[in-house]
């Protein structure tokens, strides 16, 4: 009876084992390019940061030695590449540290920009979704919109950009979260649209076929068959969308003098040559379409195993 | 055998079917000509082009034919439909990953409107009948194929129709499920007493399952011969082995050899 305990708690710690080792297995080439990155972002910040170290030098009538050179291009005040450690001290300066209703807090600018990205989602997936139920309905709107959706994407969005905003001050619209919400919307509606209309079209012939055998209407086959079997490809479209959305609000933040949000942020960050400011935002508007695709891959997950479809 | 005219459940006449393709028209069927009485299991056999499947897709109005005159029911294929003549099984199940097993049994039950209280004593009645009662819950993914394919066959049967068209349904699964299927299909056959029409493209299975085998041959789709089974009603398996079982599987691969020419 001791043996076989004494085995049983050796085979538990040996799958144990064999588990964690799989674990790092699994998480080592991920963290290897992560320290490639962190290794290359600092040569990068020493060689680019070197010129205005030895301008300085030279100014003072000094020469510099390598530590002393290194040392320097890692902590000058406005480097052309911060290095890492700047970027996030930066980033928890104006994060953790500032109170979150103060204008220089990230956390104020990202709930800015967060809150246009879910209006301009919310306008961007119902317009995609519409748009695609209609060309799935009717051959005469897939011709006379798809073309366009599709020339749409071309025109690059930081020209429409300010157009947006014009026009919509022109017509009498305050405030700047109508014209961010139309902008991030134009960016996102064209994956859901594209998605979508993947995902009504995704049932095969013979399913088709089936329904036909019960006489059912193009509505019942609508509602009972291409809408259920469109949602994975929804899901899926979704989370280019909403990463899509944040873009265009950030990039509706830029022009004409916007001065709440990420981008504006990273605007004023380049007029004012802040360095550290604009890849503080950078990385906090990476943090958050990092967090809004999770959110929605979670949803996404517990509708589908909801609706049957995941196991 | 009651293949009497006025009995025909499904009467075809010189019946033709060409599709119109890049490479000129294909003659799917032509000329074919058939009655299938009521409470038949007939078989359409022969290799793939044969048109077998379009001559069951044209009885359930999903092809167009381009000459002759068909029947079901001694309605137009498309009036058939509308009045539930048949039920369609194809090669895969298809059932809707999203929906249940009883949610699936249930799906032409909804698009026809039977009230929930009689969709719910149905979709019991079919699975039972297929021999699925306390699966109702389970989702698609959680049935083997054979079971799937069991469950679709159920779907067919909901609404209770006479006629039962299935196509090459257990094609895709393996011989030992098959041979399990056609024996339930058989029982199932007789406890119902629904015409059955099935394509299929292995003889022992046409052999063991019909009253009648009808040998088709390709370009252009015909009928090659027809053969009525002399087998009992009662078929266990071991039927397969005895003398009366193989001499009819050899006059239908003498058939199908025949339709094939010079190409075999």
């Amino acid at each position: 009876m001791a043996m076989k305990s004494e085995t049983g708690k050796t085979g538990r710690l040996y799958r144990l084992s064999v588990w964690s080792v799989r674990r790092m297995a699994n998480a080592l080439p991920v963290l290897a390019v992560l320290a490639a990155i962190v290794v290359l972002w600092y040569a990068g910040s020493v060689a680019m940061n070197a010129k205005w170290a030895y301008a300085q030098a030279e100014r003072a009538g000094e020469t510099l030695s390598l530590s002393q050179l290194i040392a320097d291009t890692q902590s000058q005040n406005r480097p052309r590449l911060p290095p890492p450690h700047q970027v996030f001290a930066e980033l928890w300066d104006s994060t953790v540290e500032k109170k979150i209703t103060s204008k220089r807090s990230l956390v104020y600018h990202g709930w800015v920009t967060l809150s246009a990205t879910f209006q301009g989602f919310a306008l961007g997936v119902s317009v995609g979704i519409l748009m695609a139920v209609g060309i799935v309905c009717s051959r005469t709107l897939e011709m006379s919109l798809m073309p366009w959706a599709i020339i749409s994407q071309t025109v690059p969005v930081v020209a429409i950009a300010p157009m947006i905003i014009v026009l919509s001050n022109s017509l009498g619209i305050d405030g700047r979260a109508t014209p961010k919400a139309i902008i991030s919307a134009y960016l996102c509606f064209f994956p859901v649209l594209v998605g979508m209309t993947k995902g009504l079209r995704s049932p095969d012939r013979m399913q088709l076929d089936l329904l036909k055998t019960y006489g059912a209407s193009g509505a019942a086959t609508f509602r009972k068959l291409r809408l259920p079997g469109s949602v994975p490809y929804l899901f899926t479209s979704l989370k280019v969308g909403i990463a899509a959305a944040l873009v265009g609000t950030v990039v509706g933040e830029l022009p004409t003098g916007a001065i709440q949000g990420l981008g504006a942020r990273i605007l004023i960050g380049d007029q004012f040559g802040n360095p550290m400011q604009i890849w503080a935002a950078l990385f906090a508007a990476a943090i958050l379409a990092g967090g809004l695709v999770t959110l929605i891959g979670a949803i996404q997950t517990l509708v589908l195993r909801r609706m049957g479809m995941e196991q | 055998m009651n293949i009497l005219g006025q009995n025909a459940v499904i009467d075809a006449k010189n019946l033709c079917l060409t599709f119109q393709t890049a490479d000129g028209p294909v003659h799917a069927l032509k000329d074919v000509s058939l009655k299938i009485g009521k409470g038949e299991f007939v078989s359409f056999i022969g290799p793939s082009g044969c048109g077998k499947t379009t001559l069951l897709r044209a009885i359930a109005a999903l092809e167009e034919p381009t000459g002759g005159s068909l029947t079901v029911n001694g309605m137009t294929p498309d009036e058939a439909r509308r009045n539930r003549a048949y039920g369609y099984v194809f090669q895969a199940a298809g059932l809707y990953p999203w929906r249940t097993i009883a949610g699936n049994v249930k799906l032409p039950l909804e698009i026809m409107g039977f009230d929930r209280a009689e969709q719910e004593r149905r979709v019991e009645n079919v699975l039972e009948l297929v021999e699925l009662q306390g699966f109702g819950k389970k989702f698609p993914w959680q049935l083997s194929g054979g079971m799937q394919q069991r469950a679709s066959i159920a779907r067919a049967l909901a609404f209770d129709a006479d006629i039962l068209l299935m196509d090459e349904p257990f094609g895709a699964l393996d011989e030992i499920v098959r041979d399990h299927l056609n024996e339930q299909l058989l029982a199932l056959w007789a406890r119902t007493g629904k015409t059955i029409g099935f394509v299929t493209h292995s003889i022992p299975e046409a052999v063991y399952l019909s009253t009648r085998i009808v040998v088709m041959s390709p370009r252009p789709g015909r009928i090659a011969d027809v053969i009525d089974s002399p087998l009992p009603a009662e078929r266990p398996l071991g039927i397969r082995d005895t003398a009366e079982f193989i001499d009819i599987a050899h006059r239908v691969r003498e058939g199908l050899r025949a339709g094939h020419g010079h190409e075999v």
